[in-house]
């Protein structure tokens, strides 16, 4: 009974953790740094900090708690009931039953663009919507959508939305903290020799590059986090319909459809661009670095939310691979690598 | 799923739970006495076929099996497989309608042979199938994930008879764990085997 074919991917595991213990570590730091300055200078930039923690935590919690119905009016969508969309509603049916999860709200977005994201709170709150893109232009078969309805429902399993807006946390407080300096330093000019003890740099001064290198560390540690997210819900949703090459067909597909729809989709799609299947952002992005060749690939590669579309077939591939083992021989040793 | 896992983002595929099917049997009998329904001898297993030849193999292996009892008495007539609309497959299995030990030891052989060979987490629901005097239609759905049953009553035309499926729920409440969860009544039209 306790053999599995579904043993956890180490590597990316391995990853994720470490990826989350340097962005705890940035966070301590950061913090560290913020109260090292102050208690240096007898607190004089206590009140910029506070205003900030309150704003930036104030700000997430509020995202949060409101990121069903945000990324919903956001994209225009409106949620289904199952007499309005029958065929949709039995995929996330059987799905949910697979998975053994409560069912999300499903809704459908007018948009063009062919793509699907899920997003809520906790599981009871949680919403799956898809594109008109993808339920009627984008030519995907049953099974394709279903891979795609997998991937976002192993979001909403992995708490992707929570997960991340508990490592933005720091990056919203750290740029908060830039610009309240920034302002503070530009009117309240006149009043800080009397407070900065050290006669040297001013102390908002100090804090707002200590931000600055905070944020800009953070931003790059959340897209690396991100990418990770995105690979575990492919791995997840592959294993949950048992069909790798479906969710790879359905990624080329979109991937191609993206590339066929105007701009001011994507634009317009910007601000969800971290819940998205695929990149809403691919096509501005690679516009505006077109002549960049390897290096600029490379560097785009490195602020993306998404990983390209090779690392997600390569992925899938070695699932196809895991799941095809036959089954003389211990199952769950085999796959581990 | 623990915390851990979930912070990192590797749900396990969950292992469906077997032995509640079991009771179906004398929750038959119940069912009869409390609302007339008698079991037809036909029932299905529904599971996600995964891509690649092992599981194929298995597939027709578990046919085989099932077959080899056909025609001697209590063995019931062949398997018969079916693939519906949405990828996933039913093995449906046909008895008399009073051999339903004999169905539910066939169903049973599909779950088994299914988690031996590691695809556990394929299987979607065991659905055996009753009908009354009226020709009205019932199913008792298995979800394996849960370990839980429902009844879907399918009237014409995409509509379910939702007064009859919560009678049939109020009557077998004492012989089998019936799924609380309403969401989770998910329709099942059409499926092989009703």
């Amino acid at each position: 009974m306790a053999r599995t074919r579904y043993a956890p991917d180490r590597g990316l595991t391995v990853r994720m953790t470490v990826t989350m213990f340097l962005l705890g570590l940035v966070f301590v730091a950061f913090v560290a740094a913020i109260i090292g300055i102050l208690t240096a200078v007898h607190a004089s930039g206590a009140a910029i900090v506070l205003v900030a923690l309150i704003f930036g935590g104030g700000s997430a919690i509020a995202s949060l708690f409101y990121s069903d119905k945000i990324a919903l009016s956001a994209a225009g969508a409106r949620v289904v009931t199952p007499q309005e969309a029958p065929e949709l509603h039995a995929i996330v049916d059987r799905l949910c039953a697979l998975a053994d999860m409560d069912k999300p709200r499903v809704a459908i977005a007018p948009t063009a663009m062919p793509n699907a994201f899920a997003t809520g709170r906790n599981s009871k709150n949680s919403v799956l919507c898809v594109t008109e893109g993808l339920l009627y232009r984008s030519d995907l078969d049953t099974e394709e959508l279903e891979g795609v309805l997998a991937h976002e429902l192993s979001h909403v399993a992995h708490k992707d939305v929570q997960v991340m807006t508990v490592a933005s946390l720091l990056a919203i407080v750290a740029g908060l903290l830039v610009r309240f300096a920034f302002y503070s330093e530009l009117f309240g000019g006149g009043r800080r020799s009397s407070n900065n003890n050290q006669g040297g740099i001013p102390v908002v001064l100090i804090i707002m590059a200590v931000s600055v290198v905070v944020y800009a560390v953070s931003f790059l540690l959340i897209r690396v986090l991100s990418r990770y997210r995105e690979l575990a819900a492919d791995r997840s949703g592959a294993l949950l319909t048992g069909q790798p090459s479906a969710l790879a067909s359905a990624l080329t597909k979109v991937s191609q459809g993206m590339s066929r729809i105007p701009n001011e989709d994507l634009r317009a799609a910007e601000p969800l661009n971290a819940f998205y299947f695929a990149p809403a952002m691919k096509l501005t992005r690679g516009g505006g670095g077109g002549g960049g060749g390897g290096g600029g690939k490379s560097l785009s590669q490195l602020f993306s939310t998404h990983p390209s579309l090779e690392k997600r077939l390569e992925q899938l591939a070695k699932i196809q691979r895991e799941l095809g083992q036959p089954t003389v021989g211990g199952l769950s040793a085999g796959s581990g690598d | 799923m623990g915390f851990l896992d979930t912070l990192l983002g590797r749900t396990k595929p969950v292992q469906p739970k077997l032995d509640d099917l079991f009771a179906l049997p004398s929750a038959a009998i119940t069912l009869q006495a409390s609302s007339g329904f008698t079991p037809t001898g036909s029932g299905s297993v529904c599971f996600r076929s995964v891509e690649g030849k092992t599981f194929s193999d298995i597939e027709s292996d578990v046919r085989d099996l099932l077959n080899m009892d056909a025609g001697k008495p209590g063995g019931g007539l062949p398997v018969e497989v079916t693939r519906d609309s949405y990828g996933y497959t039913w093995l449906v299995s046909s008895h008399l309608s009073d051999e339903l030990d004999a169905l539910v030891t066939d169903l049973h052989a599909v779950n088994s042979a299914l988690v031996d060979n590691g695809f556990g987490p394929q299987l979607l629901c065991t659905l055996v199938a009753f009908r009354d005097e009226r020709e009205r239609r019932l199913a008792l759905v298995y979800l394996y994930k849960r370990g839980t049953f429902y009844p879907f009553a399918p009237l014409s035309g995409q509509q379910r008879d939702n007064a009859l499926e919560i009678q049939i729920k109020n009557a077998l409440a004492d012989d089998l764990k019936i799924e609380q969860d309403l969401t989770r009544w998910f329709p099942v039209w059409g499926a092989p085997g009703m």
